[in-house]
């Protein structure tokens, strides 16, 4: 689907991103991932036929950008980093202007217009002013002009950027819902939000890929493999004993101790959570929580960038 | 060419739905009466295609500087807003878009124009109107706002904000009527030259005296041209940057 070969822009001097290769498969969801300024948003207003590149080479679907942009922007669905609303429009006039833009045939305009409001859960506000909308609603209007025009290819630029709790769980249930619809291009610095949601994640760093591949990929290459978090009731010593007893579990170490409950994090693959379970109920210790380790994807990124960070001054 | 009329609806409706637009029509229109009442109809007593005559004079500056009001947000408030990202990346071209804003601003500037039709009326209760000299003031003010909504989309495509973009088609527009100007204090073939340039001047007032020449015609179709042109240049080089 996308297939980006030694990808260079320059803004003056400045090398946003450099030599850049990657590929996207049809029907995958790809999380790009970087911190602020690493050529995120740059990569994709390439892709989104907004900005040209200075050199290499990008195709989606087979067409060039720099020589059949036309024919990219027609399946493509492209959210920037501020979605790019007219204030005095309703949102279903919005949406509309849009879908006619796309070239939705105008026979068909209402009813694609219908679907994308429900998709993104905005039927209830399909009249009312995108200028008078709270910033959570904005955004999914965002994603609807992205997805109005039903583009075999999604490109989101930050879609949670500056949305609350619940409303990046809903951002994130929405991205789900889009899964076998589109192939979709999704970028963001928070981690576990794009973990949850993507097949597989690029991760970007002062413009260069520095990773790719699924989230176990990129634990096992770094030697992360991955954690198990236990609370079991009393008996730290004997729960460390049976866990220890498990070939796969590398080590186990006591997190903390507070009213009789003692919390584990075991070095261990997330898979092995059934064995660990059983291991500690066969040893007579009563389980109260067993969870994969939260902080994983957040070492493994901090490990690639500080890893470049060290690279680069020694 | 259907994208451009669709970007054009839009904006249209965006200037009927702002508040903006009217302010900028009725605070022109209110200078516009207000020039008419102290020059045109005042003074000493004149014929009807005297004052017919200076009414157009005044109109044509008044529509001048509205449609550099009127323009300045054309593109430079989509860059603003970060909108220009949805035009960019939809399948029209840089020219479709250009042209689309033109034509809004001036479909726009038209409303004004039209509503500048009271005075002659006016003149009509008491004199006598040849309509084919209105005919040309009229075709003359569209030609001169068309060339000053086109400068004006140039300088909204090169601008950032829309304070900027209002000064610098000012800028360019002022600059082609100080032409007038110069080419009284130069010699051939300068003042031959600054003549065939200036904006207002020699190719405005035969229209005012209701006199079509093709010559004038094409002046500020070339002027709309080229400054459309350079607008959409603009928009192409800004996704290299």
């Amino acid at each position: 689907m996308i297939q980006v070969d030694g990808l260079t822009k320059y803004y003056g001097d400045h090398a946003a991103i450099r030599n850049l290769s990657f590929r996207i498969e049809r029907g995958e969801v790809i999380g790009f991932l970087g911190l602020n300024g690493a050529g995120k948003t740059t990569t994709l207003k390439v892709l989104g036929c907004v900005l040209l590149p200075t050199s290499g080479r990008v195709t989606i679907d087979g067409f060039d950008v720099v020589e059949n942009p036309h024919e990219i922007r027609k399946r493509i669905g492209f959210l920037p980093d501020t979605p790019p609303l007219y204030d005095e429009m309703t949102v279903s006039g919005y949406l509309s202007f849009v879908a006619r833009l796309r070239r939705v045939p105008f026979a068909d305009v209402r009813a694609r217009v219908d679907e994308a409001l429900q998709l993104t859960a905005l039927v209830e506000v399909r009249d009312e002013l995108v200028g008078a909308l709270s910033h959570g609603y904005r955004q999914r209007v965002g994603v609807a002009q992205a997805l109005v025009h039903r583009p075999e290819l999604l490109i989101l630029d930050e879609p949670s950027g500056g949305l609350d709790p619940v409303q990046i769980v809903e951002m994130r249930g929405l991205i789900k819902k889009l899964k076998g619809r589109h192939t979709v291009l999704v970028s963001s610095h928070i981690l576990p939000e794009i973990s949850q949601i993507c097949d597989r994640l690029l991760v970007i760093q002062e413009g260069e890929i520095v990773a790719q591949g699924t989230e176990a990929e990129l634990a096992a290459r770094l030697g992360a493999g991955g954690s198990i978090e236990v609370e079991v009731l009393g008996a730290a010593a004997r729960a460390l004993e049976a866990v220890r007893a498990i070939p796969a579990v590398q080590d186990a170490v006591v997190l903390r101790e507070q009213d009789g409950v003692v919390a584990l994090r075991l070095d261990a693959p997330a898979e092995l959570r059934p064995e660990v379970a059983r291991a500690l109920v066969n040893a007579g210790v009563d389980l109260l929580r067993i969870d994969r380790g939260t902080q994983k994807l957040e070492s493994i990124f901090l490990k690639l960038t500080q890893d470049r960070t060290t690279k680069e001054a020694a | 060419m259907t994208a451009a009329l669709l970007i054009a609806r839009r904006e249209l409706a965006a200037y009927l739905r702002t508040w903006s637009g009217y302010v900028i029509i009725a605070a022109m229109l209110l200078l516009d009466g207000l020039l008419f009442n102290a020059f045109a109809m005042g003074g000493s007593s004149k014929r009807s295609a005297e004052v017919i005559y200076q009414f157009f004079y005044f109109s044509s500056g008044v529509t001048i500087t509205a449609a550099v009001f009127l323009s300045m947000r054309l593109l430079a408030e989509e860059r603003q807003t970060g909108t220009l990202s949805l035009l960019y990346s939809s399948p029209v071209t840089d020219a479709e878009i250009v042209i689309g804003k033109f034509l809004s601003a001036l479909a726009f500037l038209s409303i004004l124009i039209v509503l500048t039709l009271y005075m002659p009326l006016l003149v009509l209760v008491n004199g006598k109107v040849s309509f084919g000299h209105l005919f040309a003031g009229y075709l003359g003010l569209l030609l001169l706002g068309a060339a000053s909504v086109a400068i004006g989309t140039f300088g909204s495509s090169l601008a950032k904000n829309q304070v900027l973009a209002a000064i610098l088609s000012g800028v360019i527009v002022v600059a082609l009527l100080v032409c007038w100007m110069l080419s009284s204090v130069t010699d051939r073939p300068f003042s031959e030259l600054f003549t065939a340039l200036a904006l207002h001047g020699k190719h405005f007032q035969p229209f005012g005296q209701g006199i079509v020449h093709v010559r004038d015609v094409i002046y500020y179709v070339a002027v709309t041209f080229v400054a459309l042109f350079a607008a959409i240049r603009v928009l192409e080089a800004r996704r290299w940057r």
